[in-house]
C-alpha cells in the first residue's frame, strides 16, 4: 500500500483575481502578470515586499522566465516556482504553493498566470509548441489544437455514441452562466441551433467546439489560514489534490486522463465522493474534454458522459452547476490562465463571492486541469477538492 | 601624303575602286565545328560567356570570354597543323614570315561540280582546264576552292554527315600534287569546314592536302564565304593567323581586296555596293 | 473514390500568379532521420537496438527502456486508422489555401501511433491503411496513409498531387532527347500524360536511330540546346522558361579515362562543361522562372531532375574525371536545391549505376538499361523521393557506401578496367 499523503492542514487560498480578458493586446506577458500581481497584493492588502513566495505560469514570457519577472516586478523572494503545464497550471500551482506554505519555505506565496495575445503570437506558439507537435504535428495542417481535439471527440463519438447535441447542451450551459460573468468575452446568448449549425473547423468541430485565444490573467493567494484571518481574507480550504503526467501512454485515442487513475486518492484524501460535490470546474477547451472528466472524476462511469449530460442540467442554478463563470469556451483561452480559470472560479463560488451566477449553498468544489497536447494527446492532468471555511 | 604605291592604294580603296571583300564567317556558337570519332580529341566550338554588360559585374562596360579551338570557324592552318610539316622550320602561327600573310588567289569555282555532287574531287585536268581560261596559277598564291558550300546556312547541311561521315568536295591527291609541285602555290583554301574532302580519309594519303600542303610548308583556310565575290584571278587576300605560340592555326579574319575592274561571276549590281557576310542560320525550328 | 483526372483549365492570365507558400518546415535535428529515409523513398521509424521498441515521434532515447541506441529502420507502414478529421481551418497559409485537408490518426501494427496527411480514398475508422513517407514540398518528411488497396486513379488524389511531381498535365524539358536515355525519357513522359515534352537537340548535324520517332511524337516539341553554349540556353530559356514545370537535366558527357590515361584535359574539361557547368547554366537561366511558379495551379512547376551517377558518390578510376564532373554536379544540385526549396520545387538527383550504353561497353553486365532507367525516372516524380538509386548497381554501391565509405574507394580502385 502507498503511504497515505499528508493533510494540507491549516493552508488555505485567497484571493481569487481576474485580469479583464481581450481579444488582442499589444502589451507584453509581463504586463498581464504584473496587473494580476497588482490587483492580488492590493485585493490582500499586502504591500509587495510581504509576498515571498511566486509560482508564475505563462506561454508568452519568453525569452523570460519566472526568475526574470522578479526583477523585472522589482520582488526579492525566497520561494519561486515557474510552471509550464498549461490547463493543469492551476491545480499544480496551487499544490506546489502549499506544501511551501505548509512547511515553512514560504509564507505569502503568490500564484499568477497570464498571456498576451498579439495577432500572430497564437500561430507562432503552435509552430513551436513542443519538439513532437512541431516534428510530427504542426506540419500536418498546422490546425493546432483543432486537429487534436478533432480526433479524440470524433473518436469518443464514435465509440461511445456521444452526439453534437451532447456536446452542444454544454457549451449552450456554460454561455448562459457566462452571460452573467462580467469578464466574458463572449456576452451574446448561444441557442442550441446556432451551435450545431456554425461554421466547420475540423470535422466534426466546428466554431463553438473551440476556444477563442485572448489576452488576460488570473492570480490567487496561498497562505495560512491565520494569516488569512488577520487579514480578513475570505479563503478556501484545500481538502485534496491530484497531479498526473503522460497517463495511459499506450491508449491508441485519448479517451480517458489521468483523474482514473488518481480520483480514488483524491476523494479519500478529501474524505468526500462525487456526490459531495456542489460545484465543477472542468477544464473545457473542447467539449469533449469536459465529458471525459465527467467519466474520470467519477461523476458518472467510462462511457456514461452522454447519458449524463443528457440528464443533467449545467447551469449555476442547475442539477449539476459546471463551469459557472461560463468556462474558457464562453469567457475565452487567455493561454495559461486557463489553467486557472477554473480553480479560481471554485474560490469564488465557496468563498460565496462569485462575479457573475452564484451556485447555492456551494460547500464543496472541484477544479480539474487538463494540459499540454505535447502530441497526440494532453499529458498533463490534475485536481483540486476546495471547502468553505468551516 | 605623297605619291606612293600606299597611297595610291589608299585613294583606290576610297575611291571603290579597290573593293574590299569579308571571306569570313562570324564566329558564333551556331557554327559547326569538325566532327572527328568521339573517342578522340576534339575541336572547341566557339563559345562566349559574358563577364560584365553594364551591370553589377562590370557597371560602364560590357565584354566577353571566348572559347574556341584554332580550328574553329573561318581559320589559318599552320605547317606544325600535321605530323608531316612538324620538323619544318617557320612551321607555326608565330614564326611563319609575316609576308606570306598578304598574298593573291586564284579562285577555282567548282560550285555547279559540288551542288552536284558533294563529293566532288577537284583533279589536275580541272585545274588546267581552268589555266586554258585564266592564266597559269602564280607561285605564291592561295588557291581558293569555290563550292558555294558557305551557302549552306543550314548547320547540318553544311556538315552534310551521314552513317558513312562528311560529305563535302575537296581535291583530290594528284590535285594537291600539281598544286605543290608543279605551282608552288602558298596554300589552298575552301569553304567547307577542311581543305579536304570530307571522304578524305579514304584517299591515299587520308587527307592529302593536308598532308602534302602541310608537309611542304603550305597553308590552309577553311569556313571560308564569299568567294562568288572575287575574280578567278587579281585579288589579293589578306590572312593573318593569331600569332599563337607554337599555334597550330587560329581562327582570323580574312580580307580580300578586289579590283573593281575585275567582276567575279557572283557580284549582281545589286551586291556590287555592299559584300554580304553569311552568317550561319540559327537552329530553330 | 478519387475522381478520374481532369485536364486542368488554362491559366487565366489576367490573374496574379500565386506566390509560392510551403508547409511548416522546421524540424528537430533527430527528426530529420525520418526526412533522410524519405529522401530515398522510404518509411523508416527509429527502433531500439536493445529493447525492439519502435518510436514515434523521432526521439533521442527509447520511451521504453531509455536506451540512446535508436536505428532507423524500414518500416511496413500497416496500420489502422483510428481517428478521422477534416481540417477547415488552419494556422499556416500553405494549408489554408488548400483547405478542406483530410487528416487521420493511425496506430501502426508495430506500435505507435502517427498523425498522418489521409488519402481520399481510405475509409471511414476504423479502417486498415499503408502509411508511407513522402517529401513534402517544403522538403521534409511528411506521412501519408494511403488505402490498404491500390485504388483507381489513386495517384490524382488532391493531397497525395502536393507531395508528388506527377508529369501527368505538365510540362517538360528534357534537356538531351537525342541519346537513348534521352529518347526514353520522352517517350516515357508522353506516356506518363505530360502535356508537353520539350526535346532538347544539339549538334543538330547528328542524327542518332530512333531521334526521328521522338520527334514524331504529338506532344514533342524540339528545341535546340547544347548546355555548353550560355547564350543558347538564355535564349531558350527567354522561349520557353516560364512554362517549364518539370526540368529533366540528363544531358551528359562521358568519357572512360582516369588521370593516367589520358593526356591533357581536353575531355575532362569538356565533361565537366556539360556535367557541372551545364548544370549550372541551366540553373542560372531556368530556375528563376520556376522559383516564381511554384504554386502556379494545379500543374505549377514541381521538379528539377539531375541525371548523375552513383560515381557522384566515390570515384571510379577507370571514369575518373567523368566521376569528379557528377561529383561537382552533384554539389552543385545541392545548392540548387536550397536554392529552389523556398519554391517547393523538388530537385530529385539520379544515380544511376553504369547505363548499358556506348560508353560502358566494356563494363561487365549487369547494367541499367535506357528505357528502365526512364522509367525509374518518371516513377520517382509520381513517388515522394528526392535521392533516386535505379537499378540493382546502384542499390548495391549505395549500400556498400552507407556502410563504409573508405571501403568503396578501396573496391573501386580495385576493379578492373573491363
Amino acid at each position: 500500500m502507498t503511504r497515505s499523503r499528508a493533510a494540507y492542514d491549516d493552508v488555505v487560498v485567497a484571493v481569487p483575481v481576474t485580469v479583464p480578458y481581450v481579444r488582442y493586446s499589444i502589451r507584453g506577458a509581463h504586463w498581464f502578470l504584473a496587473a494580476a500581481l497588482a490587483a492580488l497584493i492590493k485585493r490582500a492588502g499586502l504591500g509587495k515586499d510581504q509576498i515571498d513566495g511566486l509560482c508564475v505560469s505563462s506561454f508568452t514570457l519568453a525569452p523570460d522566465t519566472a526568475v526574470g519577472l522578479t526583477q523585472h516586478l522589482g520582488l526579492t523572494l525566497r520561494w519561486l516556482d515557474h510552471i509550464p503545464m498549461g490547463g493543469a497550471c492551476g491545480i499544480v500551482a496551487l499544490r506546489r504553493a502549499a506544501r511551501a506554505v505548509q512547511s515553512g519555505d514560504a509564507e505569502m506565496v503568490a500564484c499568477i498566470a497570464g498571456d498576451t495575445n498579439h495577432t500572430h503570437s497564437f500561430r507562432l506558439n503552435l509552430a513551436t509548441f513542443s519538439q513532437f507537435a512541431r516534428d510530427a504535428v504542426y506540419p500536418y495542417g498546422a490546425g493546432g489544437a483543432n486537429a487534436s481535439f478533432a480526433f479524440l471527440t470524433a473518436y469518443y463519438m464514435r465509440v461511445y455514441g456521444a452526439t453534437r447535441e451532447d456536446f452542444g447542451k454544454l457549451c449552450v450551459a456554460q454561455r448562459a452562466n457566462a452571460l452573467q460573468f462580467p469578464h466574458a468575452l463572449m456576452k451574446k446568448p448561444l441557442t442550441l441551433d446556432a451551435y450545431l449549425n456554425a461554421r466547420l473547423i475540423a470535422d466534426p468541430l466546428r466554431l463553438y467546439d473551440c476556444v477563442m485565444p485572448c489576452a488576460g490573467a488570473e492570480a490567487f493567494l496561498v497562505l495560512r489560514r491565520a494569516a488569512a484571518e488577520e487579514l480578513g481574507l475570505p479563503y478556501a480550504r484545500i481538502l485534496a489534490t491530484i497531479e498526473r503526467h503522460n497517463a495511459f501512454p499506450d491508449d491508441p485515442v485519448q479517451y480517458r486522463g489521468g483523474w482514473a487513475l488518481d480520483r480514488d486518492e483524491l476523494y479519500a484524501q478529501a474524505g468526500v465522493g462525487p456526490k459531495d460535490i456542489d460545484v465543477l470546474a472542468a477544464y473545457d477547451d473542447y467539449p469533449v474534454i469536459t465529458l471525459m472528466q465527467l467519466e474520470d472524476l467519477g461523476f458518472c462511469d467510462k462511457g456514461g458522459g452522454p447519458d449524463f449530460v443528457r440528464r443533467e442540467s449545467f447551469t449555476a442554478a442547475g442539477s449539476f452547476p459546471l463551469n459557472t463563470s461560463g468556462g474558457q469556451l464562453s469567457v475565452g483561452q487567455a493561454g495559461a490562465a486557463g489553467g486557472f480559470l477554473g480553480l479560481v472560479e471554485i474560490i469564488r463560488q465557496v468563498t460565496r463571492k462569485p462575479l457573475g451566477a452564484a451556485v447555492d449553498n456551494a460547500r464543496l468544489g472541484l477544479a480539474s486541469g487538463f494540459g499540454m497536447i505535447n502530441y497526440d494527446r494532453g499529458l498533463c492532468s490534475g485536481a483540486a477538492i476546495l471547502a468553505a471555511d468551516q | 601624303m605623297s605619291d606612293t604605291v600606299l597611297s595610291r592604294l589608299l585613294a583606290e580603296l576610297a575611291g571603290g575602286r579597290i573593293r574590299v571583300v569579308d571571306l569570313t564567317q562570324t564566329l558564333s556558337s551556331d557554327f559547326p565545328q569538325i566532327v572527328l570519332p568521339p573517342e578522340m580529341g576534339q575541336a572547341w566550338p566557339f563559345r562566349i560567356e559574358e563577364a560584365s554588360r553594364y551591370d553589377a559585374r562590370g557597371p560602364g562596360w560590357y565584354w566577353n570570354n571566348f572559347s574556341c579551338s584554332e580550328h574553329t570557324g573561318t581559320h589559318f592552318d599552320a605547317p606544325i597543323h600535321w605530323i608531316s610539316g612538324r620538323h619544318l622550320p617557320d612551321n607555326s602561327t608565330d614564326t611563319i614570315a609575316v609576308e606570306k600573310f598578304v598574298a593573291p588567289a586564284c579562285v577555282f569555282d567548282c560550285s555547279r561540280e559540288a551542288a552536284a555532287d558533294a563529293d566532288f574531287l577537284l583533279t589536275v585536268d580541272f585545274l588546267r582546264q581552268w589555266e586554258r581560261r585564266h592564266g597559269r596559277i602564280a607561285a605564291g598564291s592561295w588557291v581558293l576552292m569555290r563550292t558555294d558550300w558557305s551557302k549552306r546556312t543550314d548547320p547540318a547541311a553544311y556538315q552534310n554527315i551521314d552513317e558513312t561521315g562528311q560529305h563535302t568536295p575537296g581535291p583530290d591527291t594528284d590535285a594537291v600534287r600539281f598544286l605543290i609541285e608543279e605551282r608552288r602555290v602558298l596554300g589552298f583554301g575552301s569553304e567547307a569546314i577542311g581543305t579536304d574532302a570530307g571522304q578524305a580519309f579514304h584517299l591515299k594519303p587520308p587527307y592529302p592536302c593536308h598532308y602534302y600542303m602541310h608537309g611542304s610548308g603550305r597553308f590552309g583556310l577553311q569556313c571560308l564565304t564569299n568567294l562568288h565575290l572575287l575574280p578567278p584571278v587579281g585579288s589579293v587576300i589578306i590572312a593573318a593567323p593569331l600569332k599563337i605560340k607554337e599555334g597550330s592555326g587560329s581562327p582570323l579574319r580574312v580580307l580580300a581586296l578586289v579590283p573593281q575592274s575585275l567582276p567575279a561571276p557572283g557580284m549582281s549590281r545589286a551586291t556590287r555596293k555592299k559584300s554580304k557576310t553569311n552568317g550561319m542560320r540559327k537552329r530553330r525550328r | 473514390m478519387t475522381r478520374p483526372p481532369v485536364r486542368p483549365p488554362r491559366k487565366n492570365p489576367i490573374l496574379r500568379t500565386r506566390l509560392p507558400t510551403l508547409p511548416p518546415a522546421a524540424r528537430s535535428r533527430v527528426a530529420l532521420g525520418l526526412t533522410a529515409a524519405a529522401a530515398r523513398g522510404r518509411f523508416e521509424l527509429q527502433v531500439c537496438r536493445d529493447c525492439g521498441t519502435v518510436q514515434y515521434p523521432p526521439r533521442e532515447a527509447c520511451r521504453a527502456c531509455l536506451s540512446p541506441r535508436l536505428d532507423w529502420r524500414v518500416q511496413d507502414g500497416n496500420g489502422e486508422l483510428v481517428a478521422e478529421t477534416t481540417l477547415r481551418h488552419s494556422h499556416e497559409l500553405f494549408f489554408r489555401e488548400r483547405m478542406p485537408w483530410r487528416l487521420g490518426l493511425i496506430k501502426l501494427d508495430s506500435g505507435p501511433l502517427v498523425v498522418a496527411h489521409l488519402h481520399g480514398d481510405c475509409g471511414s475508422p476504423p479502417a486498415r491503411v499503408r502509411v508511407r513517407a513522402h517529401l513534402d514540398r517544403a522538403g521534409q518528411a511528411a506521412l501519408l496513409a494511403l488505402p490498404d488497396k491500390d485504388t483507381p486513379h489513386m495517384a490524382d488524389d488532391r493531397e497525395l498531387r502536393e507531395l508528388t511531381c506527377d508529369p501527368k498535365f505538365r510540362k517538360v524539358l528534357v534537356t538531351d532527347a537525342k541519346t537513348p536515355l534521352g529518347q526514353a525519357l520522352v517517350e516515357g513522359l508522353a506516356g506518363a500524360g505530360a502535356d508537353l515534352v520539350w526535346a532538347g537537340a544539339a549538334e543538330p548535324w547528328k542524327k542518332p536511330p530512333g531521334f526521328e520517332r521522338v520527334k514524331a511524337l504529338p506532344q514533342v516539341a524540339i528545341v535546340p540546346l547544347d548546355l555548353t553554349d550560355s547564350r543558347a540556353v538564355k535564349e531558350l530559356a527567354g522561349e520557353i522558361g516560364g512554362r517549364v514545370d518539370i526540368l529533366i537535366n540528363n544531358a551528359d558527357h562521358h568519357r572512360n579515362f582516369g588521370i593516367a590515361a589520358r593526356d591533357g584535359v581536353e575531355t575532362a574539361r569538356a565533361e565537366m562543361d556539360i556535367n557541372y557547368f551545364g548544370l549550372l547554366r541551366l540553373a542560372q537561366e531556368f530556375a528563376p522562372a520556376m522559383r516564381a511558379r511554384g504554386a502556379d495551379g494545379p500543374s505549377s512547376a514541381v521538379a528539377w531532375v539531375n541525371v548523375l551517377s552513383v560515381f557522384a558518390l566515390s570515384n571510379f578510376p577507370p571514369h575518373g574525371t567523368y566521376s569528379a564532373s557528377k561529383a561537382a554536379a552533384l554539389s552543385l544540385s545541392q545548392c540548387l536545391r536550397a536554392e529552389l526549396a523556398p519554391a517547393g520545387v523538388r530537385v530529385i538527383n539520379v544515380f544511376p549505376g553504369p547505363i548499358d550504353d556506348e560508353w560502358n561497353q566494356t563494363l561487365p553486365p549487369p547494367k541499367i538499361a535506357p528505357a528502365r532507367l526512364a522509367a525509374d525516372i518518371v516513377t520517382a516524380l509520381r513517388g515522394g523521393a528526392e535521392d533516386v538509386f535505379p537499378g540493382d548497381v546502384a542499390q548495391d554501391w549505395l549500400e556498400r557506401w552507407r556502410d563504409n565509405p573508405k571501403a568503396l574507394e578501396r573496391e573501386l580502385a580495385a576493379m578492373p578496367k573491363q
